[in-house]
C-alpha cells in the first residue's frame, strides 16, 4: 500500500480543526509531547512501514523547501 | 573487596620453540585467544578431528564476571562441545524479563513461552566459569595444544600460510599455520597487525557494573528499570548469577569522573539505595563506555577474524559473548572441510557473508536500545518519554519500549541455502537455525531433537518424516527419522508442528545446526545439488 496523499476526510477542516485544538492552550514543550505522542499513536494506526517511511519523507520535504527558500532570500 | 575466581595455568616450555627460526613448525590451525570464543571453537575442531594449536598471551582466566547471560543458542552449541549441561547446572535459569517505569511496572516478557525444548531462553554464569568448564573441556582433548602465556607478537602472511611470532617468558619463537583464527578480543593485537579499520560508533554514557553478593529473594528474572526511584533520570538493571551474586547495571552520566565512580565506597550509597539495605558485599565493579562496531572484511587472507575481535556491542541484549560463540559454531565446520580438502577455500567468504551481517543486526538492535536509554537529543528524548507514558495504557506502546532487545540467532541470507520451490506455511526456512522439540525413541528414551542431531553426528544432517518411500541420503550425510519403522517418534507432534511437516518431508541441515535447504518429496537429485551448493561447490 502506498501513502494515499489524496483527500480522505469529508470534511477536511474539521480534521484540521481538531488537531489545531488539540494544541490550543498549550506551552510549545507541551504542544511538542502532545505531536510526539500523536505521531506515535498515528504511525502505529498505520501499521506500515513503507507507509510511514513515506509520509516522513514527504515531511521531510517541507524542510528542504524551508531552508531553499531562506537561501533564496538571502 | 571479595576477589572473583582466580584460575592459574603453568606456562610450559613447547618443544616448537626449540625449533631455529627457519624451521618454524608447522600447525594447520592457530587459535589466538583463550576466551569464551577461542575455547570453543578449538574443542569444535579438536572434536573435527583437527589439530589445534591455542595461545593465550595470559596465564588465568580473566578476572570479573564480565559476560553473564549465554543464549539456548550458545547452551545449543555447547552441548554439541559436550559441555553444555555442566553450564545449565552451574547457571541461573531465567526467561522472563520486567520492565519498569519509575516505581511501577510497565510490561513483562517470556523469551520462551512455550515447553519442549531441551534449553532454556538464557542462563546467567559468570563468565570465569564458563571459562574454567572450556577449559577443562580442552583438557580432555589431546588435539588441544593450549599453550599460556604465549602473546603472538608478530604476523607475516604467504599465499597459502601465515607465520606467527610468538613472545614466551623463554623468549620469542615461531610458528607457521595453514590458517590463524583471532579471537583475541575487542583490543585484539591481530587486528592491529593486519592493519584493520575499526571505526563505528562510540557512546558518551557511562555504564556502572557492580558485582555484589547478599542473600536475596527477588525471582530469577531480567529487571530493567527507567528512572527508577533510587536512580532518578536514568536506567539501571539487575540480575541474578550463581554463587548469590547479583548483577547490577546502572546508567551514569557522561560526565561522571571514572575514578570517582568506581571506588567501592562511592558505589555503596548507590546500591544501598537500589536494595533499601547494606547488607552486601562487591564482588566486582567496573566502569565502562561502549562501542558499537565491525571490521569490514572478517577473513584477511589466513587470518580469519571471531568474537570481540571482530565486532563489538553494546551489552544490552547479551549480544556479545554469544553472538562470539555463533561464529565459532559457524567457522568451526568450514574450516574442518577446507582443511580436509572437502571443500574449496572460498567457503570462508561464507563465513564473512554470514557472520558480518550477524554483526550488522546486532550492532543496530544493540544501537537501538542504546540510543533508547540514553536519547541523544530533547527530541529523541521526548519521543522516549511518549512511548514510555503510552505505554502505560497500550499494547503498541509496551512494545515500543526498548530495555535491550535479547540475543537471538539470525537468520542468514546466505549462498549457502537454497531457496524453497514449493509451498511452506511454516518452519525454518533455510539460512535459519534450527528448533528444538521433543522426541521418543523405539527404546522409549525421550531425547530432543537438539540431540538427536548430536547423534547423528554433528555434520550434515537429513531431517527426513517418513512417508514410506524414504529417500537415501549421500554419502557422509547423518539422518534423524521422523515416524516410520524404527525412526523416532514425535508424539506431541511439536516436530511436525514446529517443521510444518508432513509425510515425505525432509530439512538438510548443516552442520552447524541451521537449515541449509529443505523438500516436500525430496529427490537425491535435488539433496546432491542442496549439499553442493552448502559445501562451497556451486
Amino acid at each position: 500500500m502506498a501513502l494515499s496523499t489524496s483527500s480522505n476526510f469529508a470534511k477536511p477542516d474539521d480534521a484540521f480543526r481538531a488537531v489545531v485544538e488539540a494544541h490550543r492552550g498549550l506551552s510549545d514543550e507541551q504542544s511538542a509531547d502532545l505531536d510526539a505522542a500523536l505521531v506515535l499513536i498515528l504511525a502505529n494506526h498505520i501499521g506500515d512501514i513503507a507507509v510511514l517511511r513515506e509520509a516522513i519523507a514527504l515531511a521531510q520535504r517541507r524542510m528542504v523547501d524551508a531552508s531553499q527558500q531562506q537561501q533564496q532570500q538571502q | 573487596m571479595a576477589q572473583p575466581s582466580k584460575i592459574q595455568f603453568g606456562y610450559r616450555r613447547h618443544p616448537d620453540q626449540d625449533r631455529a627460526a627457519g624451521d618454524a613448525a608447522h600447525h594447520p590451525v592457530v587459535v589466538v585467544g583463550a576466551g569464551p570464543v577461542g575455547l570453543s571453537l578449538a574443542i569444535d575442531l579438536a572434536q573435527r578431528g583437527q589439530s589445534v594449536v591455542l595461545l593465550d598471551d595470559a596465564d588465568r582466566i580473566g578476572e570479573g564476571s564480565r559476560a553473564i547471560c549465554f543464549s539456548k543458542r550458545s547452551l545449543e552449541y555447547w552441548d554439541r562441545l559436550g559441555i553444555g549441561q555442566r553450564m545449565v547446572d552451574k547457571g541461573v535459569v531465567w526467561s522472563v524479563g520486567k520492565i519498569f517505569h519509575g516505581a511501577s511496572q510497565l510490561y513483562q516478557f517470556n523469551l520462551l513461552p512455550e515447553e519442549g525444548h531441551k534449553r532454556p531462553a538464557f542462563i546467567n554464569l559468570q563468565q570465569f566459569h564458563a571459562e574454567a568448564y572450556l577449559v577443562d573441556r580442552v583438557q580432555e582433548l589431546a588435539a588441544v595444544d593450549l599453550r599460556w602465556r604465549n602473546k603472538v607478537t608478530g604476523l607475516e602472511q604467504r599465499n597459502d600460510h601465515a607465520v606467527l611470532t610468538v613472545e614466551t617468558p623463554d623468549g620469542p619463537y615461531r610458528i607457521q599455520a595453514d590458517f590463524v583464527i583471532a579471537c583475541d578480543g575487542a583490543r585484539s593485537s591481530l587486528r592491529q597487525m593486519v592493519g584493520a579499520e575499526f571505526a563505528g560508533q562510540v557512546f558518551e554514557d557511562q555504564f556502572l557494573i557492580a558485582d555484589v553478593k547478599m542473600t536475596a529473594a527477588f525471582p530469577t528474572e531480567r529487571w530493567f528499570w527507567f528512572d527508577p526511584p533510587f536512580h532518578a533520570g536514568r536506567s539501571a538493571l539487575l540480575h541474578k548469577q550463581p554463587d548469590d551474586i547479583w548483577r547490577i547495571d546502572l546508567q551514569l552520566s557522561r560526565f561522571a569522573d571514572p575514578a570517582f565512580e568506581k571506588q567501592p565506597d562511592n558505589v555503596r550509597p548507590r546500591i544501598a539505595r537500589m536494595l533499601g539495605h547494606n547488607a552486601f558485599e562487591f564482588e566486582w565493579i567496573s566502569l565502562y563506555k561502549f562501542q558499537c562496531r565491525r571490521m569490514d572484511k572478517f577473513v584477511h587472507g589466513r587470518v580469519v577474524f571471531a568474537g570481540d575481535a571482530a565486532h563489538q556491542v553494546s551489552p544490552f541484549g547479551a549480544r556479545g559473548a554469544n553472538s562470539g560463540l555463533e561464529d565459532a559454531e559457524n567457522l568451526a565446520w568450514k574450516l574442518d572441510r577446507i582443511l580436509r580438502r572437502a571443500s574449496p577455500a572460498a567457503l570462508l567468504e561464507s563465513y564473512h557473508i554470514e557472520r558480518s551481517a550477524a554483526a550488522d543486526e546486532n550492532i543496530r538492535e544493540s544501537t537501538r536500545s542504546t540510543d533508547f536509554m540514553a536519547p541523544n537529543s530533547h527530541q529523541e528524548a521526548r519521543l522516549r518519554k511518549a512511548v514510555l507514558s503510552l505505554a502505560k495504557e497500550t499494547e503498541f506502546g509496551k512494545r515500543m519500549v526498548n530495555g535491550g532487545r535479547l540475543s537471538v540467532p539470525s537468520v542468514y541470507e546466505t549462498p549457502l541455502s537454497s531457496a524453497d520451490t514449493e509451498a511452506w506455511h511454516g518452519g525454518p526456512r533455510p539460512g535459519t537455525s534450527m528448533p528444538d522439540a521433543p522426541l521418543v525413541e523405539p527404546s522409549g528414551d525421550c531425547p530432543y531433537l537438539t540431540d538427536a542431531f548430536i547423534k547423528a553426528g554433528k555434520r550434515f544432517t537429513l531431517l527426513a518424516f517418513a512417508n514410506g518411500a524414504d529417500v537415501e541420503a549421500p554419502d557422509g550425510v547423518g539422518v534423524i527419522r521422523i515416524g516410520g519403522k524404527g525412526g523416532l517418534s514425535d508424539p506431541a507432534s511439536l516436530v511436525a508442528a514446529r517443521y510444518d511437516a508432513e509425510p515425505g518431508t525432509a530439512y538438510l541441515l548443516r552442520p552447524d545446526g541451521y537449515v541449509a535447504a529443505r523438500f516436500r518429496r525430496p529427490t537425491r537429485a535435488a539433496l546432491d545439488a542442496a549439499l553442493a551448493r552448502a559445501t562451497g561447490h556451486i
